[in-house]
């Protein structure tokens, strides 16, 4: 019998075919989403993560109100007696210090006279820490365009860019003016050592990395940093961990009414970033809950029009004497084999185009061109474990439902009309 | 054999619901059809013909009196019971063959041995006997589409006679067909009603159906005029 069945679904393309390229359209279109929206969204985390808002962060209560500003006159004080602590509290934490500043980049000529300038965003990293990590972190190695990586004080990375833009030169000599934790004017020369691209629309406009003991030299931040960041191992983030260290961190400091108090925040408490995994969250429930309830009207008016071209096959099996529950069993059997094969053709294309967008990307720089976030200049799809089975729910479920929605027809058909319907 | 009853009916009355009151369709039936017999239902449109052959296939129930076919009360069956019954011990011919258009001529005719489990090597045997018996041993592999109608019909037959059923009943089977196709069908049903003994039973309004018959059972208005042997068997 079963034999029997699939002949009939394989011999006809109402049954199979249509059903099968409806129910994988579907799902390819549910996979791909998911993996479109896992990667940009994963990038755009990650990106954050490792550019700014590490998987915590430590700031002083007042830094963290204006950090907008790049307050760095309510920076952290004692950061290397803090950071000591922190290592020993949370081991499995890898804890880094970093200057953010802002300021003016000269290049000067023969004569020392400004040839070009344009306003920086410094960033300073413990570029010389093998332990901190930053340079894989950052990417900084895989970013070079030319030149080379700082390997003493005095150099520096500027975007390539913004290199182009100030017709700088690894090699060449370059003058910060910016200002102190105190507020007076900082200036002094750097060589830029290379230039880098981190396919970052925020970075790449117009940034400068620097060792942070440059930085703090420069700026009069002797034992201070804007904010020391916590990753952690194997930079995975776990917003579950992030949550227990940061109520852990803070309720030290509770009763502390000192605005230069420390502070932790998690990644998701930064930049809005809660509220976009939220909103991202909801979009993707929404999006496959809209999608399982139109493909299951889609296939519930396929199942019913099939049912209805099959109207004389399900009479006539009811007038030779198969059982109506039978009858009905079949279909949905039918079904399940329509939507299994459907999910795994929608599913194997939808995972075959992911991963060629994971591989590829999309370019969207042209678009970022003024963006101030740190989001990646190309976005990608990934492919998570979910891609795998995520398209069966609406590939398998719809069809079923509709089938069987579709299917009562035959519990309320009458045998007794079955002559009379069986001669229209 | 030949004399045992089996379909009898003890004042059968069939109503339907129409609009607020009732229609009857049969009234006081009182028939009864022996093993073998080759009798046809005769009567115009809306005479009944049809409701007492849905009745007899246990596809429809009486609303009063008493239906026995092949010893089982027609009103008491549940649906279940009544589609095995349909199932071993009914065919069923229809008048537009009503057959599945994407199966074969052997894969239509095999259908109804799939519902009743049967061994792959007897539905074979079996298959190939039907269709040795309406000449379509050639059109195996055929698809209805690729069948003429009185080839089509004798398709239907082969179906409605593979499971060797007690009873085979037909609405009007000839009403699509010429008048030399319904002949032929005419001749293969007589022909295995003699060498199987199947009782055929005919819902008709078709001179040439009645021709055949053996006997005549005349229905108007839901009643029982006339019932005649037309020829001694």
């Amino acid at each position: 019998m079963i034999r029997f069945l699939l002949k009939g679904i394989l011999r006809d393309r109402h049954r199979s075919l249509f059903p099968i390229l409806i129910v994988s359209s579907g799902v390819m279109l549910t996979v791909l989403i998911q993996c479109w929206i896992s990667g940009v969204l994963g990038e755009i985390i990650d990106t954050s993560a490792a550019f700014s808002t590490g998987h915590v962060k430590i700031m002083s209560r007042a830094y963290a109100e204006n950090v907008g500003q790049i307050p760095n006159d309510l920076a952290l004080t004692g950061v290397e007696s803090l950071t000591g602590e922190l290592r020993q509290d949370y081991p499995n934490i890898n804890w880094i210090k970093r200057i953010h500043f802002g300021g003016l980049l000269d290049a000067p000529d023969e004569m020392g006279e400004t040839r070009s300038q344009g306003p920086v965003m410094g960033m300073a990293v413990q570029l010389f820490s093998e332990t901190s990590g930053e340079v894989q972190r950052l990417n900084i190695e895989k970013s070079l365009i030319r030149g080379y990586l700082p390997e003493r004080a005095g150099e520096i990375l500027i975007s390539d860019v913004f290199a182009t833009k100030l017709n700088v030169n690894p090699g060449d000599v370059v003058t910060l003016m910016s200002s102190t934790m105190c507020g007076s004017m900082a200036m002094q020369n750097y060589t830029v050592a290379g230039t880098v691209s981190f396919g970052v629309v925020a970075m790449d406009r117009s940034a400068m990395i620097m060792d942070i003991s440059d930085a703090q030299m420069v700026l009069d931040m002797d034992d201070a940093a804007g904010e020391i960041l916590g990753y952690f191992e194997n930079n995975v983030y776990s917003d579950q961990k992030a949550k227990n260290v940061v109520a852990a961190f803070n309720a030290q400091y509770e009763h502390d009414d000192d605005e230069f108090a420390p502070i932790m925040l998690r990644l998701a408490d930064q930049n809005g970033l809660d509220s976009m995994l939220d909103y991202v969250a909801g979009l993707i429930g929404a999006f496959i809950a809209i999608f399982v309830f139109a493909m299951s009207i889609v296939l519930w008016n396929a199942g019913l029009i099939g049912g209805l071209r099959r109207y004389g096959e399900v009479g006539l099996r009811l007038a030779i004497g198969e059982n109506k529950s039978h009858v009905y069993y079949s279909m949905i059997m039918e079904s399940v084999l329509i939507g299994l094969l459907g999910s795994v053709i929608g599913t194997a294309i939808g995972l075959g185009i992911s991963y060629y967008l994971q591989t590829v990307g999309f370019d969207i720089s042209e678009l970022t061109k003024n963006v101030t976030m740190m989001i990646p200049s190309v976005f990608r799809a990934h492919v998570t474990p979910h891609a795998y089975y995520i398209g069966f729910v609406p590939g398998l479920f719809s069809t079923v439902l509709g089938t069987a929605l579709a299917g009562i027809g035959i519990y309320r058909r009458k045998t007794a009309q079955l002559f009379k319907e069986l001669e229209v | 054999m030949k004399n045992s009853k089996i379909i009898t009916t003890d004042g059968l009355i069939k109503r339907f619901p129409v609009g607020g009151g009732e229609f009857t369709a049969l009234n006081d039936i009182n028939l009864s059809f022996g093993k073998g017999e080759f009798a046809g239902l005769v009567g115009p449109s809306g005479s009944g013909k049809t409701t007492l052959l849905n009745i007899f296939g246990s596809l429809d129930t009486p609303s009063e009196g008493k239906v026995v076919v092949l010893d089982q009360s027609i009103g008491e069956l549940t649906h279940k019971e009544a589609a095995k019954m349909r199932n071993k011990y009914l065919g069923f011919i229809f008048q537009t063959y009503n057959l599945l258009p994407v199966y074969t001529v052997y894969e239509n005719v095999e259908f109804p041995l799939l519902l009743l489990d049967t061994s792959a090597e007897e539905c074979r045997k079996s298959v190939l006997d039907a269709l040795e018996w309406v000449g379509l041993t050639d059109k195996l592999k055929s698809r209805p589409a690729q069948l003429s109608g009185g080839e089509s019909q004798r398709v239907a037959i082969a179906r409605a006679m593979v499971k060797k059923p007690e009873v085979v009943l037909a609405d009007e089977p000839t009403a699509n067909l010429d008048a030399a196709n319904s002949h032929h069908i005419l001749q293969t049903m007589e022909k295995l009603n003699r060498e199987l003994n199947t009782t055929f039973i005919f819902a008709t309004h078709d001179e040439k159906v009645i021709r055949y018959l053996r006997r005549k059972i005349s229905l108007e208005d839901g009643r029982v005029v006339n019932d005649e042997y037309l020829m001694d068997e």
